[in-house]
């Protein structure tokens, strides 16, 4: 037991874990806004950070604290009054962590709501209540469906700009779900908000008795955390190979542990393993985190892995259960967004790196490049950046892959440029 | 139990996320090195390296870029530390730099935590180390809430906030040119309270001045400067007797104590968790000159 819950009237509070969500809008939208509004009902901002906004929104002169300046982090971005890169906010509320990936709406920037994207969750998509849904908002939605994510909030802001009027909300309500029903969104929540006032981000206010549902903070505490309804598939990718060959430990003299992260699903001591892509297999000895032997590793967790038999296994290997093995192959379609502004050239080869693996790849073909307002195809030969397209690779190496759709974390995949060493693509296998 | 059931506890989440990143840097780099200067940030780093690779040694060696200007308990700390993990410490002075003319001061008692790029950078040179692994959090300051987990320096030690590598899933991308190097940030979607929790969860021992003592301050622009060797009282200046700890431990120069009677980690957790001013606010005299200030030293190669 933690010494602090020793101390005179502290209750520990239960421990619901940690939520990665993502909000997706444009500065007109009122997103640092409502993050600043999130932060400060939660008290999460402290005295010194609101002194310094409320500095500075006076020296603007601003009637009311601009909370919108509390993720406005660097410098260039404060000049142009936009937010130009993914930035993290952290809050909690005594039972679980948030991590907010605040990500900027701006039509050039289809990059940085893709990267805040891969870790999120939960998606909040802000719509103006004044606007309805926009071009950017099926841009969002579209890019929050590709990545993955599981639960889409709709936030329908600023309804205090329309006297908190319900058959508004219920409009772009019926509008939203005519268009995700096309994307084949399913899990969608709606909710109204004044960001600015605080009516439903925290609290409930009094302007919308209408609305019965729940909070935007009573939907952030209900929504599962991304372990708690993953592909129940083991799935072991191995980062480091712990071989100590220690001479003055004779315990340690064949010590072979294998080191990762489970990405899914569990293994307990005695389950029989497959080693992928070599197909040898064997059974798990034991499972290590520092000096505790674990009955069974779960989701999410990092440990070292011993097996009873001594297979050559490198970094990059992927360990698997037999009845349940991923895919090995040298030939991948996928779905690919280009990062980069240097443009794709399909007659070079690329790095891909996926789990801890990485092979050179080479460029079969583009099937189509997507525009993201309309989702039209159309033909190319060529991708620049924030362009999204269907495409397929030839591997000089097999990797071990699922569908994204079934396994982010083994579906996903990012393109590197060797001659420059950048991140220039990332891609979901389909 | 089965693995649909299970949530991993917040603490939980982070430390293993941490160790995937410490293995990462191992598993890509091919000379990495660890900062460590006995604050509570890198000794929550150790503890998470020895959670990634023991049985094993190390796959680096401790590196600590030492001001000159610290509280014994910090370094003998330190040195202790590292003895008993049975690691590697290197140690380089911003003195060295200074003897060798590559850090001019502008004045002998100026607060050097702005000099510890030139020092590093110099060390990172003289190893050739492609990865330099270090505690610092998102929750820290504006800047470092943008930077990458794996971010990219060019050989001058520069971080371009502009063009920073994307950063997907878990995806890490540590490749880098000659002279080029990465910092790596392990515990960057750490708080100030995650960390102290930890501490309090793993019983980690920290240097004593994290803790409730007493000692002569100063009172200066709302925050307590010490009265040290460095830092002497000045004839017109009010010297207090108070009970302090510190929340953050640096260059003696520029950082300040609270007030605080929290001698236990359990209280300090306490008080984090009730406290109205962030980490850096309370005790970091070179932050305040302006809301940029951070930002303009990382582009400078500060860590």
């Amino acid at each position: 037991m933690s010494a602090v819950e020793n101390l005179p009237g502290f209750e520990p509070p239960v421990d619901t874990g940690l939520l990665r969500f993502l909000t997706c809008g444009s500065v007109d939208d009122g997103k640092s806004t409502l993050i600043g509004r999130l932060l400060y009902d939660t008290k999460t901002i402290l005295a010194d950070t609101l002194s310094a906004i409320t500095r500075t929104s006076e020296r603007r002169g601003l009637e009311a604290v601009d909370l919108s300046l509390l993720t406005d982090g660097l410098q260039a971005e404060r000049e142009q009054g936009i937010t130009i890169d993914v930035a993290y906010r952290y809050f909690t509320t005594g039972t679980r962590k948030y991590i907010i990936a605040d990500a900027p709406g701006h039509e050039q920037y289809t990059r940085n709501m893709v990267t805040a994207a891969s870790t999120a969750n939960l998606a909040i998509i802000l719509i103006d209540a004044r606007k309805g849904i926009l071009t950017q908002t099926r841009r969002h939605s579209y890019l929050a469906h590709l990545m993955g994510i599981p639960h889409i909030v709709v936030a329908i802001n600023k309804m205090d700009l329309i006297g908190y009027d319900q058959a508004v909300f219920e409009r772009i309500r019926a509008d939203y779900l005519a268009f995700a029903k096309q994307l084949g969104i399913t899990d969608v929540i709606f909710i109204p908000l004044s960001a600015l006032n605080g009516d439903m981000v925290v609290d409930r206010g009094d302007g919308m008795p209408w609305y019965t549902g729940p909070t935007l903070l009573d939907i952030l505490e209900a929504a599962p955390t991304a372990h708690s309804e993953s592909d129940e598939r083991f799935r072991f990718p191995v980062q480091f190979v712990c071989r100590p060959q220690r001479a003055d430990d004779p315990e340690l003299h064949d010590f072979r542990g294998f080191m990762g992260r489970v990405e899914s699903g569990s293994i307990g001591i005695g389950d029989e393993v497959l080693v992928l892509p070599a197909g040898r297999k064997t059974r798990v000895k034991d499972i290590r985190l520092l000096d505790q032997s674990l009955p069974q590793a779960l989701a999410e967790q990092s440990v070292t892995l011993l097996l009873e038999d001594e297979i050559d296994i490198s970094r990059g290997d992927m360990i698997v259960r037999p009845e349940e093995s991923a895919l090995v192959t040298r030939q991948i379609e996928a779905m690919v967004c280009w990062l980069s502004e240097t443009p794709l050239d399909p007659q070079r080869k690329y790095l891909v790196r996926q789990t801890t693996r990485e092979t050179r790849a080479a460029i079969s073909s583009i099937e189509f490049c997507l525009d993201i307002n309309t989702l039209e195809q159309m033909q190319t030969s060529h991708l620049k950046m924030n362009d999204i397209a269907r495409m397929s690779f030839r591997l000089a190496q097999p990797l071990c892959v699922d569908a994204y759709t079934r396994n982010r974390a083994t579906g996903a995949f990012i393109v590197i440029d060797e001659s420059s060493n950048n991140t220039v693509a990332a891609g979901m296998i389909l | 139990m089965s693995a649909k059931a299970h949530t991993l506890s917040h603490l939980d989440w982070l430390e293993a996320e941490s160790i995937y990143i410490l293995r990462e840097v191992a598993g890509q780099c091919a000379n990495p090195a660890l900062l460590f200067s006995g604050g509570k940030d890198s000794i929550v780093l150790l503890r998470l390296a020895e959670k990634a690779f023991r049985p094993g040694r190390f796959p680096f060696p401790l590196l600590n870029i030492d001001t000159g200007h610290n509280y014994t308990e910090v370094v003998e700390f330190r040195d202790r530390r590292a003895d008993e993990l049975g690691e590697r410490l290197i140690v380089r002075s911003l003195e060295d730099s200074m003897q060798r003319g590559t850090i001019v001061l502008k004045s002998p008692d100026e607060p050097r935590n702005k000099h510890q790029s030139v020092t590093l950078l110099e060390a990172i040179e003289e190893f050739g180390f492609d990865c330099c692994i270090g505690g610092a959090r998102r929750d820290e300051e504006k800047a470092r809430a943008k930077e990458r987990i794996f971010s990219f320096r060019d050989e001058f030690g520069q971080w371009d906030p502009k063009n920073q590598r994307p950063e997907l899933w878990d995806l890490y991308n540590a490749r880098v040119h000659k002279g080029e190097n990465i910092r790596a940030f392990p515990i960057s979607n750490w708080t100030e309270l995650d960390v102290w929790q930890y501490i309090d969860r793993e019983q980690l021992e920290l240097p004593s001045i994290y803790f409730a003592h007493r000692r002569p301050v100063i009172r200066r622009n709302g925050l307590l400067q010490p009265v040290t060797n460095l830092t002497p009282a000045g004839a017109n200046d009010v010297v207090e007797d108070l009970l302090v700890r510190f929340r953050t431990v640096g260059d003696v120069t520029c950082t300040a104590p609270v007030e605080s009677d929290a001698d236990t980690t359990a209280k300090i957790i306490f008080e984090t968790a009730e406290t109205t001013i962030t980490e850096r606010g309370a005790t970091r005299l070179d932050d305040q000159t302006s809301e940029a200030s951070m930002e303009q030293r990382k582009k400078e190669g500060y860590f």
